[in-house]
């Protein structure tokens, strides 16, 4: 059984059909990348994935699991966690501040023990710090943990954006741009970091992106939009000699 | 001097009595980006819940933790039954409920107590203390000293807990939160929750210098605008410290300006209100406006 499976997804918003009867399976331990033209649906895939946006058609399977039936705040417990195109962070909070609320849900204290400061709950909060502080080591901002992430460049946030998605230890990890609107030695530093999330935290990952050297150097295996529609799927290299692909992009420029 | 620095101390203990409020119209500004109408008839009506207490023998240092308590429970059936069914809404639907509900609960106070101003009694001593030279009332310090201490429980709670963490967490960004198994929903009515008991520690810190009415937060409502907007509207810290500015300045026109006692004093805080909208858009502690997206 695949990891994730989608079965004959459809998303309509109103006359506008940005999923169109996709279906493609990831399985566990694979990078796979989402490409395709603006527009294309790639994070409306992303949204019904985690349950953001209701399907208009056909399912999405995590671990044998529809996602329907999976209330949204409890789509971390199945081992889901992903960042956004235009990075979601909380601004006005420290970077320690916003990778600790991706660590919330591991600390299993009740609502009392969460509001005052018990011996317990002291413990469970040092060790929530403690796991919060090593993945900010992880993605290299160590020397960053006490500022306010609105005072970091827009590199620097993609990074505390996956240390938040990464503490909740998910199993799959679906990353929306990642090499977005980042200078050209961090889109480097981008691919290395994800190759280690890869292969040291075991993370199954779907990523979208647009930077092609980027995807080859990272994935196995390619799913290709376009206007809602899967119009290919292999390995880097084959999407990449596939006329249809080509004509796509093409099309689009 | 003297005058002028047992009239600073003064408005100090009025400032925090703004503060409170005020602080509770950042908190549900900051979940849901609006400010709600309600929250001085909501502390109200708390006030008059604590004078029933009070009336029916029990002492005020009981009544007024029971009073939060039960202002507590109060805020969080407000908004799972008023407020969240319009959650999802345009802000100015919502505006309109709150605006509603403080009508509503206006009538009921009105209904259940009367119209008649009642005298409230103070837990603290009428005498005053004199350090070198300038009294100070025990009035102004006991409510300094109240104000400051459930300032302080709100700041820890906030900054210093998980729940805190979540809170700010949810009102930040509601979607992102979501997916990291923040539940929004109760947040937002832990929120509410949280605003109503602080909005109760002015209407009780209060009464007892005005008389206790279903009107009487009527003028409060106006300084606590001025000190959250002087605040800049989303800063806790603002508001607090927006409090203590507009208590101070209020009590000091209304010695110094001639002809600024009374009823004009609620002039000084509109126009602290329009000095800084028209100033400083983002009071003092405000973020320069980020679109949500
Ligand atoms: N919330 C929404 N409401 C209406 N249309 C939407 C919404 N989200 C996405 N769309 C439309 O769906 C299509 C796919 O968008 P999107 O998934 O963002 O594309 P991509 O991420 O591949 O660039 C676009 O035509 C977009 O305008
Ligand atoms: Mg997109």
């Amino acid at each position: 059984m695949a990891l994730l499976e989608v079965r004959e997804l459809s998303v309509r918003f109103g006359g506008v059909v940005a999923l169109d009867r996709v279906s493609f399976d990831v399985d566990a331990g694979q990078v796979v990348a989402l490409i395709g033209p603006n527009g294309a649906g790639k994070t409306t895939l992303f949204n019904v994935i985690t349950r953001v946006y209701r399907p208009s058609g056909g399912t999405v399977l995590v671990s044998g699991r529809s996602v329907q039936t999976i209330r949204s705040h409890h789509v971390i417990r199945h081992g889901l966690a992903r960042t956004f195109q235009n990075v979601a962070l909380f601004r006005s909070m420290t970077v320690l501040d916003n990778v600790l609320v991706g660590d919330h849900t591991q600390t299993r204290s009740g609502w009392l023990q969460a509001s005052v400061p018990l011996p317990g709950a002291v413990a469970a909060e040092s060790a929530s710090r403690k796991r919060a502080l090593e993945m900010i080591d992880f993605v290299g901002l160590g020397a960053h943990a006490e500022r306010p992430v609105a005072t970091l460049p827009f590199g620097f946030q993609k990074r505390v954006e996956l240390a938040r998605a990464l503490v909740s230890k998910p199993r799959l990890l679906l990353l929306d741009e990642p090499a977005g609107g980042i200078s050209h030695e961090e889109v480097d530093a981008m691919a290395r970091l994800l190759r280690r999330v890869h292969t040291d935290l075991d993370v199954t990952m779907l990523l979208v992106e647009h930077h092609m050297a980027f995807v080859m150097g990272i994935c196995d295996r390619v799913v290709v939009l376009d206007f809602g529609k899967k119009i290919a799927e292999g390995s880097p290299a084959e999407v990449q000699r596939n006329p249809a692909v080509i004509e796509a992009y093409l099309g689009a420029a | 001097m003297q005058e002028f620095l047992q009239l600073v101390v003064s408005g100090i203990a009025t400032g925090g009595i703004f503060a409170s409020l005020a602080l509770a119209l950042v908190l549900i500004y900051n979940a849901m980006g609006l400010v709600n109408f309600a929250q001085g008839e909501m502390a109200m009506l708390a006030t008059f819940v604590a004078y029933s207490l009070v009336n029916r023998g029990m002492s005020f240092w009981i009544a007024f933790p029971v009073t939060l308590v039960l202002a507590f429970g109060g805020g969080i059936v407000i908004q799972r039954v008023v407020i969240k069914p319009a959650e999802r809404a345009p802000v100015l639907t919502l505006v309109i409920i709150t605006l509603g509900l403080a009508t509503l609960v206006n009538g009921l106070a009105g209904f259940i107590w009367g119209y008649v101003p009642r005298s409230f009694p103070s837990p603290f001593s009428p005498d005053s203390v004199d350090l070198a030279g300038v009294f100070i009332s025990y009035r102004d310090l006991g409510v300094i000293a109240v104000s400051g201490l459930v300032l302080l429980c709100v700041y820890l709670l906030l900054q210093h807990t998980t729940v805190g963490l979540t809170l700010r967490a949810a009102a930040h960004h509601p979607e992102a939160s979501r997916l990291l198994g923040v539940q929004v929903s109760w947040m937002l009515a832990l929120g509410w929750g949280l605003a109503s008991a602080v909005g109760a520690v002015s209407g009780m810190m209060v009464a007892p210098i005005l008389l206790l009415e279903p009107n009487m937060m009527q003028t409060i409502i106006i300084y606590a605008f001025a000190a959250a907007v002087l605040g800049g509207i989303e800063s806790p810290l603002g508001a607090v410290v927006g409090g203590l500015i507009v208590g101070v300045t209020v009590n000091l026109a209304g010695s110094y300006i001639p002809g600024v006692g009374g009823d004009l004093q609620l002039a000084v805080g509109l126009g602290i209100i329009v000095a800084v909208l028209i100033l400083r858009p983002n009071g003092l502690f405000g973020r320069a406006a980020v679109r949500r997206v």
